[in-house]
């Protein structure tokens, strides 16, 4: 079933984790070589052309990011990654920690040596200890073997990887809340601009980039760009992906597969169909910020522009299936609630504009509602959208928006019946 | 109570805040330290963390409040954070805790009468493939079912009373 080349899973075997000798003997640290014998500028750009997108929800081109950094200036400047992976139905970053550490530190260090950043960050949430293990060996057999650390493969270049644990909260995700996070400090996003490339950690230069976006990097300097567009199915793609599947299916494995594999062919194939012989109703096709998606929208490629044009996100990669039974106002309500409580407080639309919309919610789903509640969730959807501080807001209107565009019918039942027309 | 910190350990802060240009992005590391010592952050532990770190308390405070895995009160021997995410959700997550509650007597924010146990909500853990699931100290457990459930608070109960140093939680 995977005939798909693995790139960043070729080393994953069940409940075991890969380190330096395994990870070596399939070509491990091969881009690395590569990179320091070219010069920074020319990894930029090769890793410019082959069409990385950012895997950590946003999809910003990795390159064009670069691009903004300044690189040659000398001098205090960071390379952070972003592990803090808190969104609900995304927990790929995970699996690949636990698979293959080496894969993001040979990302990284390439990377850093593209940037020339001497010190670099690994930001790991509180719940993946152990990823933050396999991390911290991996950082120590990169250093005993000379990949890390001073004169990197006697290159000349310098850099040092931290791990830095968390303690909780989804916002410390947003680049700008982990920059706070990272220094100390209470963790409510910075405003922007200065962008974190310009005035980031500490007040200097900084990229922020997620684990499996970097974990990609060493591929692409090893193979080359071409090599790299060449792994999606579609045109405008670039690379493979790492899916987690979720929810109502026979199998949900977190798998490597092309970008621009359909939707059929991953809750098919790969999750085995949905299941207890029940269909489809919709799915979140990249995490819980994502509008939702419908059995009807099963041939779209997952990419970032074709999940766009079918009016959802890319997102992360982590798609969550709903089955025929499901109260998509209950679902809505669940995920509300997580964005309402994992809000950070810092600006009013998202503080109490999402407790206010979650109790809209729960008055819909246990049948109290009033089709005058519905104008004021409208509204409030309206309020919320373009004010608030950071983007944490904007993604839990992402489902919400979704759910009155595909279910309003099913919204309105509940009002007219006074009750949740799923539950019997 | 445990000391706060060990000697060594204090030694090591100390040491480590003298040698860093921004000290402070220590805090976390600091107060997660109190806490596996202690099993919660008392006022004492941000005043510590504050000293060594040079900032005044209520800069410590401000963090160490913002944190869901960081406790300014007592809790139990070990924590039960139980996702009530999407996708446990999904899959019986409510359930689990319901099960839990019922099973340990307590409702959520709650402690069992014998200090063992305090049962929280949390947002995702990332297990999302092996739904429901819930993370206990720092170890996730997935695919909950009753039976699991009871053999894990079983195996969970008797490492949180035996006199081995326990894990962070
Ligand atoms: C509330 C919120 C949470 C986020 N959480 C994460 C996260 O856990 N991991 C991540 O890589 N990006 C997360 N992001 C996106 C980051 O802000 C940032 O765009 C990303 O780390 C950039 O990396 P990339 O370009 O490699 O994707 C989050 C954004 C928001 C608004
Ligand atoms: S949108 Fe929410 S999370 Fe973002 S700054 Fe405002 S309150 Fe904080």
């Amino acid at each position: 079933m995977t005939d798909t080349p693995q790139v960043l899973f070729k080393n994953r075997r069940p409940g075991e984790t890969a380190f330096l000798a395994e990870y070596q003997r399939s070509g491990g640290y091969e881009g690395l070589r590569k990179a320091v014998k070219m010069t920074p500028a020319e990894v930029r750009e090769t890793v410019k052309e082959s069409g990385l997108r950012g895997r950590g929800g946003a999809g910003f081109p990795t390159g064009l990011k670069w691009t903004f950094f300044p690189a040659d200036q000398l001098g205090e400047k960071y390379l952070v990654c972003n592990g803090d992976e808190m969104e609900p139905g995304t927990y790929k970053d995970r699996e690949l920690l636990l698979a293959d550490p080496h894969q993001l530190i040979e990302g990284m260090l390439v990377a850093a040596y593209a940037l020339q950043t001497p010190v670099a960050y690994v930001f790991i949430r509180y719940a993946y200890e152990r990823c933050a293990q396999n991390l911290e060996r991996a950082i120590a057999e990169a250093r005993q073997a000379g990949f890390l650390g001073r004169d990197i493969l006697g290159s000349g270049f310098a850099c040092e990887i931290f791990v830095h644990r968390s303690a909780g909260r989804y916002i410390c995700g947003e680049e700008t809340a982990l920059l706070n996070a990272l220094e100390g400090l209470r963790a409510n996003p910075r405003s922007k601009p200065p962008f974190p490339a310009v005035r980031g950690l500490f007040g200097k230069p900084t990229t922020v980039n997620n684990v499996e976006t970097l974990a990609n990097v060493q591929h692409i300097i090893a193979h080359g760009a071409d090599w790299f567009r060449g792994l999606a199915r579609t045109e405008s793609g670039a690379g493979t992906k790492l899916y987690g599947l979720s929810g109502h299916l026979n199998q949900t494995p977190c798998l490597e597969a092309p970008i621009g594999i359909t939707l059929r062919e991953l809750i098919q194939e790969h999750g085995g169909g949905v299941w207890q012989g029940r269909k489809m109703k919709a799915c979140l096709p990249g995490g819980a910020s994502t509008p939702f998606m419908t059995a009807g929208q099963l041939d779209v490629p997952m990419d970032f522009d074709t999940i766009e044009k079918a009016g959802s996100r890319f997102g992360t990669g982590g798609v969550t299936v709903f089955d025929e039974t499901t109260c998509m106002v209950e679902a809505t309500l669940n995920l509300n609630n997580f964005f309402a409580r994992e809000s950070c407080g810092w600006c009013t639309p998202c503080r109490d504009g999402l407790p206010f919309v979650s109790w809209l919610l729960r008055q819909i789903e246990t049948g109290k509602a009033t089709m005058d509640d519905l104008q004021t969730l409208r509204d409030q959807l309206r309020n919320i959208t373009g004010t608030s501080f950071c983007a944490l807001a904007q993604g839990a209107v992402g489902p919400i928006e979704s759910l009155l565009r595909l279910f309003g019918d099913e919204v309105e039942d509940h009002i007219k019946r006074g009750r949740c027309p799923l539950k019997s | 109570m445990n000391a706060l910190l060990t000697e060594t350990q204090l030694e090591e802060f100390r040491t480590r805040a003298a040698e860093m240009p921004h000290p402070r992005e220590l805090v976390i590391d600091l107060l997660r330290a109190i806490q596996n010592n202690c099993g919660w952050v008392p006022d004492e532990g941000v005043e510590l963390a504050g000293e060594i770190l040079g900032l005044s308390p209520v800069q410590v405070e401000e963090v160490a409040t913002f944190y869901d895995k960081i406790f300014r009160q007592p809790v139990g021997r070990r924590v039960i954070h139980v996702c009530d995410s999407i996708c446990c959700w999904s899959r019986g997550g409510e359930q689990v805790y319901g099960y839990l509650q019922e099973k340990l007597g307590i409702v959520p924010g709650g402690t069992t009468a014998d200090g063992i146990f305090t049962l929280l909500p949390t947002c995702c853990l990332g297990a999302c493939g092996e739904a429901p699931a819930m993370m206990i100290g720092l170890t996730t457990y997935g695919d909950l079912t009753k039976e699991r459930i009871n053999e894990i608070l079983a195996q969970e109960r008797q490492a949180a009373l035996s006199p081995l140093p326990r894990g962070e939680g």
